[in-house]
């Protein structure tokens, strides 16, 4: 039987990322013999450290809450045909917002200031986002460029910040006063042991659930899609591509704002120093990996945190392996699933056409 | 002599030795970005080299060794950036991203299990590094009042890097401008089936392209690494990269231009670590970490054409198949 396009599409669609996974995980492997380690014992080393206890599992559970936002942030402008590098500094800005408002309105509202530090977190990454996005629309501006400095500015300012204005009294750490218990988000981690896992986790994933639901069930997702795969056409077509780019830049940098939620609210429960670091950049390792899908992205993103968790207990066992193993299979990931995902794409294309034909 | 004129002298030898990593990575960025290639693996290929550099530098005690590390590093992470961009046909903008990645994860792990420091390499003995060089005369003309003090303190006494760097850029200028591979690369950058179609290879220019882009990058990273530095440590580059790319567009991919922004940015650079925590008459604490914000504000106001216009090569991000 022949099996329809479809179907042959589906499998190329779950083969070709296991293909490219696999393809960093064995450099990486390589990576980790030429540190003078076993790679299989560094394999199981990593994957008890990220699920062998349940208070990993809600470790890892916590970081990939950070990067199903972060991944969405790169994914949706990504189907407008634009390239948000700038989830670090929309991380930040989000992080300052939902910050002040778990300072300044968390003692008079208490638990009701959750909701609007939400807000705030989400409204911050979207403005650091809309800048870069109106610049695109009405300037040409290169997004992959303005978020980039953006990152760098937002860097700046917040440094500045937190050194000089927002700063605990009487304290050396540039980080403020820890925000009121009631503006905590709740923790779900009772089951899972001490770990910071909290609210913001089904947060995430009812987030990931709306991308989806937006991007391919609304008139709105669908300008955004036609304006990335064919702006011309889509302009012929009476699309807004301008609206869309706008849409696509500030849900995305919304989406990396809330980062702030699970990170600050969740567990740091203070505003501290390059709390977003590295996982603005991480978000691009999941988009890839998890091909800008949200069901992907999810995927993606509990893989990377389970790596992000088991790296830390590979540390402690095998001292010659440092932690930064993780960044090397993040940017391997990126190189296999983005860059290079041509590579291997002609030859499964063929491989599951014969497959199913005979 | 005032101490003003030291002052001022001293800031701007500084801010020459800060652009000189800025100037060799945005020139080799030039090369890259005209043919067509956006780079912004630039801070991977430099920090690839800081710390190729420093590691046979360390285990070889040899300065000279350690650039030629330094240098093969870097090439060979451009060739990798060419395969994906230009023979796969990959994202530039992922490729550029990836490597930056990777190279932040994978030197401090070598480094680690190699010299079993802390993700850096150990202290090079000033015979493994480039010490700066003393021009002729030196000691007759230090006692020299004014002069003596402009030519030891501002011409002299730098690492070759500096001059290097300098002599990089009429001589980019010149390769770009005049000789029939800068004609090619500018043509390949704004149209290159005209390239194709006149029987020279776009793909071939590209390449080369990039290894002009690698070789500049490692100069850059090795200058880090073993001339201004003694050995490698983690994130070495710090966002230099991504410097020298801003610099690059605030200079609108010309060299000269470029050069004198990674000036510009050197100057902010120097005179903020100044000012740091001294006060200023009228001004009070100069803010430094928003001054350090500088030089993204006026790259991202001349994208957005509020202090001139910035037009980049046409082709630039856009793959190039024979099918298209």
């Amino acid at each position: 039987m022949r099996p329809s396009a479809a179907s042959r599409r589906r499998a190329e669609l779950l083969l070709l990322p296991a293909i490219n996974l696999a393809g960093a995980l064995v450099l990486s492997a390589l990576v980790v013999l030429a540190a003078g380690a076993d790679p299989f014992g560094a394999m199981a080393v990593l994957a008890m450290g990220a699920a062998g206890d349940p208070a990993s599992l809600g470790y890892t559970l916590y970081y990939a809450t950070n990067f199903i936002f972060t991944g969405l942030a790169v994914a949706i402008p990504f189907h407008a045909g634009l390239f948000n590098i700038g989830g670090e500094g929309q991380a930040y800005i989000g992080g300052l917002l939902a910050s002040l408002a778990c300072l300044l309105l968390g003692p008079r509202l208490g638990v009701a200031a959750i909701p609007l530090a939400i807000a705030g977190a989400a409204l911050g990454g979207a403005l650091w986002a809309l800048v870069p996005a109106w610049l695109r629309v009405t300037r040409g501006s290169h997004v992959v460029i303005t978020t980039i400095m953006f990152n760098f500015i937002a860097s700046g300012v917040m440094t500045f910040l937190l050194i000089n204005v927002l700063i605990a009294p009487n304290q050396s750490a540039p980080e403020t006063v820890a925000f009121p218990e009631a503006t905590w988000m709740p923790g779900i981690g009772s089951m899972l042991g001490p770990s910071p896992i909290n609210l913001a986790f089904p947060l995430a994933l009812l987030l990931a659930l709306a991308t989806w639901v937006f991007l391919w069930r609304t008139r709105w997702g669908f300008a955004i899609r036609a304006a990335g795969a064919n702006a011309e056409a889509a302009r012929a077509a009476g699309i807004s591509v301008g609206r869309s780019i706008v849409l696509a830049m500030t849900l995305g940098g919304a989406l990396a704002g809330l980062v702030a939620v699970n990170e600050l609210m969740g567990a740091q429960h203070r505003l501290l120093l390059d709390f977003s670091s590295g996982y603005g950049f991480m978000g691009i390792a999941v988009a890839m990996m998890g091909r800008n899908h949200p069901a992907g992205i999810c995927l993606a993103a509990l893989f990377f945190g389970a790596l992000y968790q088991g790296g830390t207990e590979l540390s402690f066992d095998m001292p010659q392996v440092t932690r930064d193993i993780v960044v090397v299979i993040e940017g391997l990931a990126i190189l296999f699933c983005g860059a290079l995902e041509n590579l291997f794409r002609g030859r499964i294309a063929r491989w599951l056409g014969q497959e199913f034909e005979t | 002599m005032s101490d003003g004129l030291v002052d001022l002298l001293s800031i701007l030898a500084a801010t020459l030795r800060l652009a000189t990593p800025l100037v060799l990575a945005a020139l080799g960025g030039l090369f890259s970005e005209r043919s067509g290639v956006i780079d912004i693996g630039l801070e991977g290929k430099m920090l690839g080299s800081a710390f190729a550099a420093a590691s046979v530098a360390a285990v070889t005690q040899s300065a000279w060794l350690g650039l030629a590390a330094g240098i093969a590093c870097s090439t060979a992470l451009a060739l990798l950036h060419a395969y994906a961009a230009v023979t796969q046909r990959g994202n530039q903008v992922v490729t550029g991203m990836a490597l930056n990645i990777l190279v932040a994860g994978l030197a401090p792990v070598l480094a680690t299990a190699w010299f079993g420091q802390d993700g850096g390499t150990p202290n090079l003995p000033p015979d493994a590094r480039f010490a700066a060089l003393t021009l002729p005369g030196t000691a007759a003309l230090s006692d020299v009042p004014v002069l003596g003090a402009i030519y030891v303190r501002l011409l002299g006494g730098y690492n070759g890097f500096v001059y290097g760097a300098a002599l990089a850029i009429p001589l980019t200028t010149l390769a770009l401008r005049s000789s029939r591979f800068g004609l090619r690369l500018r043509a390949v950058g704004e149209n290159p089936q005209a390239v194709e179609t006149a029987g020279i290879s776009v793909a071939s220019l590209r390449y080369r392209a990039l290894l002009l882009t690698g070789f500049f990058c490692g100069l850059a990273g090795a200058y880090l690494s073993i001339a201004a530095g003694a050995g490698f440590t983690r994130n070495m580059t710090a966002g230099r990269g991504y410097l020298a790319l801003a610099a690059l567009i605030f200079g609108r991919w010309q060299p000269v231009p470029t050069a004198l922004a990674c000036l510009l940015f050197a100057f902010a650079d120097a005179v903020e670590t100044r000012l740091q925590g001294t006060p200023l008459p009228l001004v009070g604490v100069v803010p430094v970490e928003l001054i350090s914000t500088i030089p993204y504000l006026l790259t991202v106001m001349l994208l957005a054409g509020l202090v001139g216009t910035a037009r980049a090569p046409r082709m630039l991000g856009v793959p190039y198949g024979r099918d298209r």
